[in-house]
């Protein structure tokens, strides 16, 4: 059943590369508000399930409704969704030729249609709320790793999305930077933004998960509250995959 | 004539007056220094509109070829018009610089001039359009490399902001593929610039023709042609030396 309080909803995701189905099926449901932290064995198809979330990869079956409306209609409008949807990337992706002022407004002056004080504005804020307001008009090369994953996390904010996806965003740091990154997010996920995470960072899922998925070979393998899953693992590929990384 | 040239003039030795006759000949004599300077001024207006042209089709055709290269599997997958449009536009694009760049441009000029626009008299006008069509085959390959070249990653986080297609080409790729291809853009433009010295053929002043025109009047090659090559070579190196420094202020933001 679908309530008011549901987000994003996917029905029977799939996708495949060729012959490889990455994704055999994924149902989810996910509310308004929830931390979904998303683990699982390399492979196993967790990038590819939330890049599928914002079609960033085309699903080749199943459906995904986001607010209600269903956005692999192909008559939807996925550029309007995406608005909605912020991402942030495992290598930060931001924009080398702008700084970082700029990576950070153009998307809502272009879009949002935001005049420049005010998408300036609000970029300021929400780089002094991260700690990088005299970074303002550095280049993105001038920054260290964290600064950069730091800088991506609100430049995806300043668009005011309905959600908040990671892709591995600690993956590619300097292990003394990644406090740094985790510490924004769990900011974020106190301010009550609904958020996805594929993350091997299995601290910071026990601390600020609502829900863990564990993915394996491209299914839910199995889905719980946080302490649940790790204390109490069920399956035995997860008993396996924990046994791993923990 | 001044008289401390009066002085150096009569105490020279005779080639040096050889020289200085020479000059005043080709040059002084009948203003036709001026010649040379309405040559230039051709020169220079073709090129710079033909470059403009060029970068245009240039930016046109790179885009259909990568939005070609790069997702026609989704097309193929959505299927209907937008699958058959593209794979359309692609061809002519393909065909567009096969022929292209396989004839020589002094024959595209006198297609252009004799056969196409025949019926038009604007030889100038003409000449700006075979060079620009000519030149737009080349840069549009150098934009593909240039696109191509630049991370997936931008793609995708422009993407992800909500850009559609085109406005992640226009805010996102292209801006960073400028950088990119910018060395190998002023060598385009260096050749082109030489490239419209075949612009006499449809009866067009331009700065070589100029030169000519000089030694056909005076019956002397040497100063007319040498001069047209000096101010060729000046105009390169002076291009190459503004470029650098565009090339240092754009490289500030990679450090």
């Amino acid at each position: 059943m679908t309530t008011n309080n549901t987000l994003i909803k996917t029905e029977n995701l799939q996708k495949s590369f060729g012959k490889i189905d990455v994704l055999k099926g994924i149902d989810i449901e996910i509310r308004k508000g929830e931390v979904v932290v998303v683990i699982g064995p390399s492979g196993s198809g967790k990038s590819t399930f939330l890049r599928c979330l914002n079609r960033l990869e085309e699903p080749t079956g199943g459906t995904i409704i986001f607010e209600g409306a269903d956005i692999t209609d192909p008559k939807s409008n996925i550029n309007l969704h995406r608005q909605k949807m912020g991402m942030v990337f495992q290598q930060f992706n931001l924009f080398p030729h702008m700084t970082v002022l700029k990576n950070m407004t153009v998307a809502p002056i272009k879009l949002l249609g935001l005049s420049k004080q005010d998408a300036e504005a609000r970029a300021l804020e929400l780089l002094d709320k991260v700690g990088l307001r005299d970074r303002a008009d550095a280049y993105p090369s001038q920054l260290s790793g964290g600064q950069k994953q730091r800088v991506a996390i609100v430049r995806a904010l300043c668009m005011q999305p309905q959600v908040m996806l990671f892709d591995e965003p600690t993956s590619a740091l300097d292990p003394e930077m990644v406090g740094e990154v985790l510490a924004v997010m769990k900011d974020l996920a106190k301010s009550g933004m609904t958020m996805v995470v594929v993350t091997h960072e299995m601290g910071f899922a026990k601390e600020v998960a609502d829900r863990v998925l564990f993915i394996d070979e491209g299914i839910i393998m199995e889905q719980g509250a946080p302490n649940e899953l790790f204390e109490n693992p069920q399956s035995a590929r997860l008993k396996d995959f924990l046994g791993k990384v923990l | 004539m001044a008289e401390w040239f009066t002085k150096f003039y009569t105490q020279a030795p005779e080639w040096v007056q050889d020289f200085c006759d020479d000059f005043k000949l080709n040059f002084i004599d009948g203003d036709k220094w001026k010649w040379l300077l309405d040559g230039l001024k051709m020169t220079l207006i073709i090129t710079f509109f033909s470059v403009l042209l060029g970068i245009v089709i240039g930016v046109v055709l790179a885009i259909i070829r990568t939005t070609h290269d790069k997702n026609i599997e989704t097309f193929k997958k959505r299927g209907g018009i937008g699958y058959i449009i593209i794979k359309i536009l692609n061809a002519i694009a393909n065909i567009y610089l096969t022929v292209i760049r396989g004839t020589p441009v002094v024959v595209q000029l006198l297609i252009m001039y004799f056969i196409i626009f025949a019926s038009s008299r604007n030889s100038t006008l003409i000449a700006i359009v075979a060079f620009g069509i000519n030149s737009g085959a080349y840069v549009a390959e150098i934009f593909r490399g240039g696109i191509m070249s630049i991370d997936n990653g931008q793609f995708e986080a422009g993407r992800s902001l909500g850009f559609n297609y085109i406005q992640t080409m226009i805010y996102i790729v292209i801006p960073q593929m400028f950088k990119v291809v910018l060395p190998t853009l002023c060598n385009e433009f260096i050749v082109l610039l030489k490239e419209t010295s075949v612009a006499g053929y449809v009866g067009i002043a331009d700065l070589t023709k100029a030169g000519d025109l000089i030694r056909g009047r005076t019956f002397s090659a040497f100063m007319p042609l040498i001069a047209v090559a000096v101010i060729y070579l000046v105009i390169v190196m002076l291009f190459t030396w503004l470029v650098g420094k565009l090339e240092r202020r754009l490289r500030r933001s990679d450090h």
